[in-house]
């Protein structure tokens, strides 16, 4: 009842119009706005707009390989952007690469955060036992950095799994190894946060009038995380597109018959000192633009939740 | 304080035995060691000797125990690849990855604090923009093709700076280091650079928002109204208030720093612990791969435990705590 | 003031270490891809170890900048009878610590080859005696004729008996897995080359033997050679147009323009001897990884040739090597055959044909496929296969492509996992003969005529077929490799080799794709000579 009342709530500010004044208040913000919108549109609705399916090998020939972008020398308007080294159009292959990347993303982030806000809110409000248990699981957790427990899970994954079945499933291994290397972030500053505010006045009130634990953690504590909670997930948003990309370029990403934007810039960074710029420009700018607006849009979010800031 | 620092060791020493035992069983499961050590031909009942002389036919809590008593003595066995004892191999590349992690780290703290306070102080100048919109390029990029444009830009079209390795080293012993040549320096720029930007930018994010924070609290309200002066505020009060988060995040990434190398290392040729790891893992190099992650999370079970320990004496509030957790 | 100080020594410092790498004129500074392990000559068969090995050590033969034969340690040989063979060795060789070497180091070094640990075990036969006749005099019985028995030992260091011993370094390898061998580290050679000092991963430095017995006719003029591995290709190829390096090693095939646009840098490219090609799992009653199930589909040879129909080997030739490969018929580079490079005809590419092909053999709605590939082992390996399975879905054939790093590759397909369904590999033969190619990839992998094909339990004890992972076989080929091997009438052998070569052809035992190219980027300060086998030898390096 009480979380239902709440979004209800915030839903009502957004429609009365707070949060889009606050919005059209700086020009970046939606700008970066628009452009995320636009990127998340494409990429939903890749399929519809793009000039061929990418992850279709019988789509691709390898006799339009290294086909400039059509404003230059041997351009043509079947490949905007340009093909990459196997034929692929890089335009259907951006779109196709962001929703995949975007897929990751969410996917790992929320993961991450599900995970983090919750353990950082027991551990910081119950204390104790459960807090030093949690918080060494995330000494070990941590003591394993991102690309490391994402080489491990990957590796137990192809051990695991065989052979033909490993693509089909690459992509959630790629979620689970990138989201439990981020949720950490997200516990440690929970917990901070309520262990600072459980010995505040008002939580000791809704103690000592018998409010349940998980009401308060839920009430009292959750909201005064939500801004560092946007902040990290902003960023983590970022990190998560960007360490797949990693996780590309060291070989256990995406398969490259199915490239991800990260896959797409591997590809083409080796072709940079070739005079083939386009196959690493073209999704390097994609991505730099995707992770640039998210993060715009992170920083107004957090001045839209906490206007002290500002 | 010393109770807390015994509580913390002993905590530590718990997580280096989870690691530990996570080191044990990759070491051990992934692959057959003994497949590992001899050659296709080698007969049953040489595999059954060889298998004996490891321990291996041992219970698996003594391997373990035997597994923790090597590792405390530094002792990780023969890289089936190399054919060098382990703790050489990793004792060899260490300078180079903490050289490099270490000055990594210095120039993101020297450049990002500074940059952090002017942007929280001076929100309206284009300085401020500037750095932010750096900021968020920066982060933006992923690091790896940050290094492959700088090794472009300066390595080829300028020729500036030299593209690999660790130029000419000094050798002092106990330590190879690559400050002590012009070469040695000059290699350095660039990996220190790109292993360091992304945690400038974490850095002057964390110093801004939080110096933004704590501008806003009564306490520095009050500092003011007693008449202050704008720098003893900013400065004397503000910065030291920013400062404990800071330490926190600085401290935990410097972990981060360490494993982020990896990618540095392997687009620089950097020969650090890094690129040995990324070797081993492509030729399942498992002796290596165990002593790496072992000794990745003991430096960052040391910097956890040196960042608690600071963490209270910086905010003494916390103390309490520690003794009343279900109060 | 104290700060002052240590500012002008770190100056002093820089200046002298500044002073010293200039004085040093004439050191070789090279790079190349993979790393160099260990420096046991036994430990590793691969062509980049032995090649840098053969610097420091040397073999009874050597080969010439041309692939001949030349004597080395051997001064002669002789064929007493048909399986006795006589070497007579060069006199007054010293190893890099001043030991002599004799007919003992032949001896003991053909034992050390065949222990356990060596990787170069068929160097020599386990069944081949070797005995010492005088100090100077070896001679070599086998148990079978072998017309090629020295071609393959230009790649077997002699090494010293004393100081092996001394340095308790007898075993290739400490097969304990506790202490370090001690020839991992440090060399004796006999060779024009000496190490100095190996550190695996980042550097190893050798300099110039000045009492190599073969310096009077030397062709080079280094003093020092110094060799860092760079795995990144970018890297590599920026170290060299940096002037960082003056050599490196492959140049990938996209950078080539670049590196011969750079005033200072060129690229040699040479046809390499190395035969890329795909291979089909044929003996299996059901394949590993595929949707066909209950039936091997590529037990019909009309797959397999719809397989071969549906690969455009020119579209690969342009696009993924940019004209540096040289698309083949053979499983082996023409050159090293009696027969003409267009003596056999590649399978025209033709779509259509596959297609119709895999509706004849039953398979009209296609089927899908998985595929093990390398990709950091052969030029530009996992973009041909990629390549090809956009080519076979085309005509399709859905393929799950597993493309992933040599390390994990090799255990993956070869014996006895034979985890591998369709593959893409490379071969060169060592001996540079065609018998090689035959026995290893096209005998049947069986313990006796006719026997089950890679009998499970007993795939380690398979020697003929060793590395015919599909599983090929024809009783036809078999008997006459033997006769290949056995036959020492040049004529009668070239005959039999082109027969042999005809039928595996006709059987589509393999898709072979094509030879690459060798690729070298060369600074220009340096002359050499490239070899198509892809070893630098330093003799032949001249630096301005």
């Amino acid at each position: 009842m009480e979380v239902t009342e709440r979004i209800r709530d915030s839903l009502h500010r957004f429609f009365d119009g707070d949060f889009w004044y606050s919005f059209t208040q700086s020009k970046i913000t939606m700008i970066s706005g628009g452009v995320t919108a636009v990127m998340l549109l494409a990429a939903f609705f890749a399929p519809l707009i793009s000039l061929q399916n990418p992850f279709d090998p019988a789509a691709l020939n390898l006799m339009d390989a290294f086909t400039p972008p059509v404003w230059a020398e041997n351009g043509s308007w079947a490949f905007p952007l340009g093909t990459d080294n196997q034929g692929r159009d890089l335009y259907s292959a951006i779109l196709y690469g962001s929703r995949l990347s975007l897929f990751i993303g969410f996917a790992s982030v929320s993961l991450a955060m599900i995970l983090g806000v919750t353990l950082g809110l027991v551990a910081g409000y119950l204390g104790g036992i459960v807090d030093v248990v949690i918080m060494r699981v995330a000494d070990v957790q941590l003591s394993f950095p991102a690309i490391l427990i994402a080489l491990l899970i990957d590796g137990v994954a192809r051990a695991l799994l065989p052979n033909n079945r490993h693509e089909d499933v690459v992509v959630y291994v790629l979620v689970l190894a990138i989201g439990l290397s981020q949720w950490v972030n997200f516990a440690r500053t929970v917990r901070g946060i309520s262990m600072v505010e459980r010995n505040k006045e008002y939580v000791l009130a809704a103690r000592l009038i018998g409010i349940s634990r998980p009401l308060i953690m839920l009430r009292h504590i959750l909201p005064n995380t939500m801004g560092p909670v946007l902040v990290i997930a902003t960023i983590s948003m970022g990190v998560a597109i960007l360490l797949e990309a990693t996780l590309s370029f060291l070989g256990v990403g995406v398969p490259p018959t199915e490239p991800s934007l990260g896959t797409l810039i591997r590809i083409g960074q080796d072709f940079l000192f070739s005079g083939e710029w386009w196959i690493v420009i073209f999704p390097g700018a994609a991505l730099v633009i995707l992770v640039l607006s998210v993060n715009l849009l992170g920083d107004w979010l957090r001045d839209y939740f906490n206007p002290k800031l500002r | 304080m010393f109770v807390l620092i015994v509580r913390r060791t002993f905590q530590s020493i718990i997580v280096m035995l989870v690691v530990a035992l996570l080191a044990f069983t990759m070491f051990r499961y992934v692959g057959d060691p003994v497949a590992m050590l001899v050659g296709q031909e080698t007969s049953l009942q040489e595999r059954a000797a060889l298998r004996e002389n490891l321990g291996l036919n041992d219970p698996v809590p003594v391997q373990f125990g035997r597994f923790v008593l090597n590792m405390v003595q530094g002792e990780f066995g023969i890289s089936y690849q190399i054919g060098r004892p382990v703790s050489e191999l990793i004792s060899e590349r260490l300078p180079a990855t903490l050289e490099l992690s270490l000055l990594a780290a210095l120039f993101a703290l020297l450049t990002g604090i500074p940059m952090g306070i002017y942007t929280a102080l001076r929100p309206g100048r284009w300085l401020s923009h500037f750095f932010l919109t750096l900021s968020l390029v920066g982060i933006s990029l992923p690091t790896f093709l940050i290094g492959i444009l700088l090794i472009l830009l300066f390595g080829v079209i300028l020729g500036w700076l030299p593209t690999f390795g660790r130029g000419e080293v000094v050798d002092l012993g106990w330590w190879t280091t690559g400050l002590l040549t012009e070469s040695g320096i000059k290699s350095l720029l660039m990996p220190a650079f790109t292993l360091g930007i992304f945690q400038l930018t974490l850095i002057m994010r964390l110093v801004r928002s939080e110096m933004l924070e704590v501008l806003r609290t009564d306490y520095i309200k009050f500092a003011r109204a007693r008449g202050l002066t704008n720098r003893a505020v900013n400065f004397g009060h503000a910065l030291k208030n920013t400062l404990v988060p800071v330490i926190t995040i600085t401290g935990l990434q410097l972990g981060s720093i360490i494993a982020f190398a990896i990618i540095t290392e392997t687009v620089f040729q950097w020969p650090g612990m890094g690129l040995l790891f990324i070797g081993a893992i492509s030729s399942v190099d498992i002796p290596i791969m165990s002593a790496y992650l072992v000794l990745i999370a003991l430096f960052f079970v040391l910097i956890n435990l040196t960042v608690d320990i600071l963490y209270n004496v910086v905010d003494p509030r916390l103390r309490g705590d520690m003794r009343s957790s279900l109060g | 003031m104290r700060w002052k100080i240590s500012m002008f020594a770190i100056l002093l410092m820089v200046t002298i270490s500044f002073a010293a790498a200039s004085a040093q004129a004439k050191e070789l500074k090279f790079a190349f891809q993979g790393t160099l392990n260990s420096f046991d000559p036994y430990n590793l068969n691969e062509t980049f170890h032995l090649g840098t090995q053969g610097n420091v050590y040397e073999g009874l033969i050597r080969r010439g900048a041309d692939m001949s034969i030349q004597p080395a340690l051997a001064v002669r040989w002789e064929v007493m009878e048909p399986t006795r063979w006589r070497f007579h060795l060069r006199r007054g060789v010293k190893y890099h610590n001043g030991n002599p070497f004799t007919a003992d180091d032949v001896v003991f070094s053909a034992t050390r080859v065949r222990a356990e640990g060596s990787d170069l075990k068929t160097r020599i036969a386990a069944d081949t005696k070797v005995v010492k006749v005088d100090d100077y005099t070896v001679d070599f019985i086998t148990s079978k004729p072998n017309p090629i028995l020295h071609f393959e030992w230009a790649t077997w260091a002699i090494m010293d008996k004393e100081w092996t011993e001394a340095n308790n370094a007898v075993s290739p390898q400490n097969v304990g897995g506790k202490q370090e061998n001690y020839a991992t580290r440090h060399a004796n050679g006999t060779g024009p080359f000496k190490l100095v000092s190996h550190e695996s991963g980042v550097k190893t430095v050798f300099e110039v033997n000045p009492n190599w017995w073969d310096n009077p006719n030397k062709t080079h003029n280094l003093t020092r050679v110094i060799f860092t591995p760079i795995g990144s290709d970018a890297t590599r190829v920026a170290a060299l147009l940096s002037g960082q390096v003056d050599m490196v090693y492959p140049v990938p095939v996209q950078d080539q323009r670049r590196v011969n646009s750079t005033p200072s840098t060129r690229v040699l490219v040479g046809p390499e001897l190395r035969t890329i090609f795909l291979g089909m799992d044929q003996h299996s009653d059901e394949l590993l990884h595929s949707s066909v199930k209950g039936k091997n589909p590529f037990k019909d040879k009309r797959v397999r040739e719809a397989f071969f129909r549906a690969i455009d080997i020119k579209a690969i030739q342009e696009k993924v090597m940019r004209g540096l490969s040289e698309p083949s018929s053979l499983m082996i580079a023409p050159s090293l055959t009696p027969l003409s490079a267009t003596h056999f005809k590649r399978l025209e590419y033709d779509p259509g044909k596959a297609r119709s092909l895999l509706s004849a053999a039953g398979y009209g709605k296609g089927f899908s496929i998985g595929m093990d590939c390398p990709n950091d082992r052969y030029v530009n390996d996992e973009s041909i296969c990629t390549a090809v399975v956009s080519m076979l879905a085309r005509v399709g054939i859905r393929v799950n492509l597993l493309a992933q790093p040599k390390a994990k590759y090799f255990p993956k397909i070869l014996a006895p996992n034979l985890d591998a369904s369709f593959y893409l590999l490379g071969w060169t033969p060592g001996s540079l003969d065609s018998w090689n190619v035959l026995h290893n990839l096209h005998g049947c992998p069986n313990l006796k005529n006719g026997g089950p094909i890679w009998p499970a339990g007993a795939r380690n004890k398979i020697t003929r077929g060793k590395f015919n992972l599909g599983g090929y076989c024809n009783p036809e080929v078999d008997r006459l490799t033997d006769k290949i091997l056995g036959e020492t009438d040049k004529k009668k052998r070239d005959a039999l080799i082109e027969k042999a070569w005809g039928i595996t052809i006709r059987d589509i035992s393999h898709i072979p794709l094509h030879q690459q190219a060798v690729s070298w980027g060369v600074s220009n300060k340096i002359s050499l000579k490239q070899r198509p086998d892809n070893v630098f030898d330093w003799r032949h390096v001249y630096m301005k």
